[in-house]
Parts: C-alpha cells; sequence; structure tokens
C-alpha cells in the first residue's frame, strides 16, 4: 500500500478574522521523520490540533493515517500517538499506572497492557522504578516513557509537540535515537521543535511563517538553496 | 467501556493520592457538622430570665415556676420595675425579661385579659427571636392548661399572651437549621468545586489535550471525571445523615428515599455547574473564585446557617432564588424536618430539577463548541 501518512490540500484555520492556519498544503510520507518547524504563533499548533483530531478546519481537506481530518476525527485519534512535551505522564501516578492509563484509554485487553507493560519497562530498564511516582523521575526518563507510551498501541503515525524541550543534548541525543527506532518499525514521526540541530535529524522539513509553509524540503537541499551552513540558518532566512 | 473504566480509575487515583483532597471531601463535612452543632450553637440553651411582677400573685408564681423548670430556661433574679431591664442587659445578667401587668392573677381569673410582656435583648437579634419565640410557646402552654382548668365555666377564657405556636422545632435547635444548609454546602463544595478544579486543573497542565487526542470521547472524559466525585458526595450525604441523626438529634421525619432523591438532583446540578465552571475558567486560580464567591458564601448566606433569609432585603431575596442550593436546603428542610411528602415539595423539586436540566444542558454544550 503505497499512500501517504498525511495529505492536507488547502487547508485554512481562522479564528473569528484572524486566519492561523492559510491555505496550505503537503504530505507525509510512510515512515518518514518530518519536521514541523516555525516560530511561536506561526500556526504550528493550531495545524497539529487539526491533524490530531483535536479541532475542525474551516476549509480544506485532507487525511490522517487514510482517515478524513472532516469527519472521520474519531478513527484518526485511534490510529494516531501523541507525545507532548509540556506534559504526558500524570505525575501522582507511578510509572506502572500511567502505562495502564494509557493502555486502558487507547483500548488494550488486560492482558496485552501486561505484556506491553513488562516490555516497556524493560525496554526502558525502569523495572525497578515501576511503582515510582512518575512526577519524581528525571526529565529524562520521564520523555522517554512518555514517549513509549504515546507508542502503546502502535500508531501509524506518531505526533510529537516539541518533545525535547528542557533537556541537555546528551538526552536529546538519546531521546532520537527512540524515534529513529519507531521510524526504522515503520512509524511516520511528526515532530515540532525548537531546536535547529533536531531539524538536521528530519528526513524532511516544513517552515511555517505567518500561517503558510515558507519551505518544505530535506534539510540538505533547504540548506544549499538558501546557501547556509546549517539549519539554524535556514530557519532565520526564511522567518526573516 | 474498557477506555471509560480506565479513566475513572485514574481519576479515583487523583483524589486518594491527594492529601488535601481527601481532607477535604472526608474530613471538612464531618468538622463542620461538630463545629455548627457545638461551637456555633445559636440554640436556646441555659437563657436567664429576669422576672418583674408581683410575685405574691398564684397565677405569677404558678408561670415563674413552668418558666424556672424548663430545662432550657432559668429564673436569674426578679426586678421591682420594668426600668431596670435595661440595666440587667447592659450587665449581662439576663438575656430576657418577662413583666408581669398589674393584678395578673386577678385579670387572668374573670376576664381572661391577663397582661405579660416578653422583652427580648435585641442586641443579638437571632438570638433574642429565638428565646422571645421559646418563652412565647411556654406561656402559651400555661395559657393551655389554664384553659383546661376553667373549662366547663362557660365563656371564661384565659388569655395571657399572643398565641404563637412554634411547630417543628420547640426548642428553636440551630442543628434543625444548619444540618439542611450544611448538607447543601458539602455536596456543592465536592461536586461544583472539586470537579471544576480538576478539569481545569488539567487543562492548565495541559494533560487533558492529551485525554481528548485519545479515542474517548470526551463527553464520556468529563463524565469519568464526575464519577468519582459522585460517590464522594454519596459517602458525605451518608456521613451527614447519620452524624446529624444520631450525634445531633436531627430527626428524619420524612421519606429518606425521597431526601436521597432529591441530594441525587441536587448533585447533578452542582456537578453540571462545575463543568460549566471549567469551561469558563482559565485557571485554578479563577475557577475557585466562582466557586468561592459566586457559590460558597451565597450557599452559606441564603442557606439560614448565618441569617435568616425572611430577614433579608426583597433584592437579596431574588437574587437568592437562582442558587440551586437555596431550592436543596428548603426541600431536605420540609422532607426531613417537617416530614412533608413529595406533593408539597413538588415547587422546590421542579425548579430544582430544571436548573439540572438546564445546566446539564448548557455545559455540555458549552463544553463542545469549546473544543472545536
Amino acid at each position: 500500500m503505497d499512500r501517504n501518512a498525511v495529505e492536507i490540500r488547502n487547508l485554512t484555520k481562522k479564528f473569528g478574522d484572524f486566519t492561523a492556519v492559510d491555505n496550505i498544503s503537503f504530505n507525509v510520507r510512510k515512515g518518514e521523520i518530518f519536521g514541523f518547524l516555525g516560530a511561536n504563533g506561526a500556526g504550528k499548533t493550531t495545524a497539529m490540533r487539526i491533524l490530531c483530531g483535536l479541532s475542525l478546519p474551516t476549509a480544506g481537506e485532507g487525511t490522517v493515517a487514510g482517515y478524513d481530518i472532516n469527519t472521520q476525527q474519531e478513527k484518526i485519534k485511534r490510529h494516531i500517538g501523541y507525545m507532548s512535551q509540556k506534559f504526558s505522564l500524570y505525575p501522582d501516578l507511578t510509572v506502572r499506572e500511567n502505562i495502564r492509563l494509557f493502555g486502558g484509554i487507547y483500548g488494550l485487553r488486560d492482558r496485552q497492557i501486561r505484556e506491553k507493560t513488562d516490555a516497556l519497562l524493560g525496554m526502558l530498564e525502569m523495572q525497578s522504578e515501576k511503582d515510582r511516582f512518575a512526577g519524581s523521575l528525571p526529565l529524562g526518563w520521564k520523555q522517554k516513557l512518555a514517549f513509549s507510551i504515546a507508542m502503546i498501541h502502535d500508531p501509524e503515525i506518531i505526533f510529537l509537540d516539541e518533545p525535547t524541550g528542557g533537556v541537555d543534548p546528551e538526552t536529546r541525543r538519546r531521546f532520537w535515537e527512540m524515534i529513529y527506532d519507531a521510524s526504522e518499525k515503520g512509524t511516520t514521526v511528526f515532530v515540532t521543535t525548537h531546536y535547529m540541530d533536531e531539524a538536521e535529524y528530519c528526513d524532511r522539513v516544513s517552515v511555517m511563517v505567518d500561517g503558510r509553509i515558507a519551505a518544505l524540503d530535506s534539510p540538505e537541499r533547504l540548506k544549499s538553496a538558501y546557501g547556509a551552513d546549517n539549519m539554524d540558518e535556514v530557519f532565520r532566512i526564511i522567518v526573516r | 467501556m474498557k477506555e471509560f473504566t480506565a479513566s475513572v480509575v485514574k481519576e479515583f487515583r487523583h483524589i486518594f493520592r491527594d492529601r488535601r483532597t481527601i481532607l477535604i471531601a472526608m474530613v471538612m463535612p464531618v468538622v463542620q457538622i461538630i463545629l455548627f452543632g457545638f461551637a456555633v450553637s445559636t440554640e436556646v440553651n441555659d437563657v436567664r430570665v429576669a422576672v418583674c411582677g408581683d410575685l405574691a400573685d398564684p397565677a405569677v408564681r404558678n408561670l415563674v415556676d413552668r418558666i424556672d423548670n424548663n430545662r432550657y430556661l432559668s429564673v436569674s433574679g426578679s426586678l421591682s420595675s420594668p426600668s431596670e431591664i435595661t440595666g440587667v442587659f447592659r450587665r449581662n445578667e439576663a438575656d430576657v425579661a418577662v413583666c408581669f401587668g398589674r393584678n395578673f392573677g386577678e385579670n387572668l381569673a374573670p376576664s381572661g385579659r391577663a397582661q405579660v410582656r416578653i422583652i427580648g435583648d435585641g442586641s443579638d437579634p437571632n438570638t433574642a427571636q429565638m428565646i422571645t419565640g421559646y418563652l412565647k410557646g411556654v406561656i402559651q402552654s400555661e395559657q393551655t392548661d389554664a384553659e383546661v382548668a376553667f373549662a366547663g365555666e362557660g365563656e371564661r377564657k384565659a388569655s395571657m399572651a399572643p398565641v404563637v405556636q412554634l411547630m417543628y422545632n420547640p426548642a428553636m435547635k440551630s442543628s434543625y437549621n444548619f444540618v439542611p444548609g450544611v448538607m447543601g454546602l458539602i455536596l456543592m463544595l465536592i461536586c461544583t468545586m472539586m470537579t471544576s478544579v480538576s478539569i481545569v486543573r488539567e487543562k492548565e497542565t495541559g494533560t487533558l489535550e492529551l485525554l481528548l487526542v485519545s479515542p474517548v470521547k470526551p463527553l464520556w472524559i468529563i463524565l469519568s471525571k464526575m464519577i468519582p466525585y459522585l460517590v464522594l458526595s454519596a459517602v458525605n450525604f451518608a456521613t451527614i445523615l447519620l452524624l446529624s441523626h444520631y450525634v445531633m438529634e436531627v430527626p428524619i421525619n420524612g421519606s429518606l428515599l425521597l431526601l436521597c432523591f432529591a441530594a441525587l438532583v441536587f448533585v447533578v446540578t452542582s456537578l453540571a455547574l462545575g463543568l460549566l465552571i471549567s469551561v469558563i475558567s482559565p485557571n485554578q486560580r479563577t475557577a475557585l473564585l466562582i466557586c468561592g464567591m459566586g457559590l460558597t458564601m451565597p450557599t452559606m448566606i441564603f442557606s439560614g446557617i448565618i441569617f435568616p433569609c425572611e430577614s433579608m432585603p426583597e433584592v437579596l431575596q431574588w437574587f437568592s432564588d437562582i442558587i440551586p442550593a437555596k431550592w436543596f436546603i428548603i426541600i431536605v428542610k420540609k422532607v426531613m424536618i417537617q416530614g412533608t411528602g413529595l406533593v408539597s415539595a413538588a415547587k422546590e423539586m421542579t425548579i430544582l430539577a430544571g436548573m439540572a436540566a438546564l445546566l446539564l444542558a448548557v455545559s455540555i454544550k458549552s463544553f463542545r463548541t469549546r473544543l472545536q
């Protein structure tokens, strides 16, 4: 099956007179790591909310994981994962309870949840931490756990909303190893970020400015097109 | 359904993990009942009565004895003239004075027109009102006895004071007043405040997004948040009922089933209100403020715990009409204390049910639009 994971045509979202997303179109290929860049207020979050089935577009159409963004929001939700740096775990629940909760709300069976819990704790080497409150974990662990939990139902696409805010480069690098692993297993990764070194890790990158997509290509081609040494420069040239 | 239970379990965990929440939910009702029951007692107790009149008169003596023998009253002294009353009140030597008219006994026997005045210490109007009311009752019973004594003597009737009969709460027990009030307050606090705060908290931390992006339907997420508080309020309702019945000795005169039904309707109203507040509040502080100023305080004021509603300015009385707790409290008073059935509480019940339906519709609708 050779469809794109995300296909968006002429997507527009208005809040009253304000146009947050202005007629954007793009595709995300299956298994690709797609970087979604833009300054604060450029419309990233609004666009992402529509793709996640949290919000309806004012105009335009598209599919996510093969389901219509206008009519099949519930189906979309079932087939995507979502993780945000802001907070993706409940701090007053233990590691195991967090896993249980998300397994539960994504409709996994009890047996599946038990298996997933063991597999996940083993993979993260967190067996001895399973009864610790999630709030007391170091930030790096929280992010890995949150990512694994967002993947608990084996989604086709995972949306990462600034997943690595506030951590050191080393932790960030290790987090990206997890992202690569997921991508190699065929999961499409849709990631927004502030860090331009992370943009380099993506297969393709789009840059949003004032509700429009100002550029969309692989980091290498963007760099050569704008005559820049790194993505940071590319971003500055485009946003300016 | 599986998804739903998972989120209900989560909500229960949140509640039991947070000491403050548990404290508010489980301890506060008990503390309030005990506090209002013993510390903030406004009931007529150990009332000191100053007597002014001709104690040589047997009819006067009869009545004074009756007052003195009453378990709530005691005669603290006798005055030679009504002009001494002011001084006695000022020195706090008596709470109320009873003045017998001249030739009290003589007037009582032949004409049935004996004069007796009750003078309360108006500096504490609530207490004074209760005391004078209670004294009237005592005098009334003396009058009844006198009538029995005169029976068979034709037209002769004993009359001493305006006939005031205090039904339901002869001792003006304040617990009769505050138990329904506390009930309304607690249920409102648990259902409205705690639900709205718990929803707004998830909005603040961003975890609500996480739930919304999951396949669980938004309405179910909200329901799963409400269920633990519904259970909590059922526990609280039972606690208050048991405490007030066995410790405060407040009777449950009417149907317990009807009482429970009224509580359920009120809880639904409160939950809907909580949802509505959570939709319009951007953060926990706002939600708390709206609940505190907009709900808890008016409930305190209009529940009759502190002030009798009847003595309020008319405008405030109209305002009190839009507060759901007021209607619930009236129903509880009617059913629990007066022992009336559904028919006589039908008006209040209809209003409360109407409020529940309206608030539920509005809050769910606004929650839905908020999501778009």
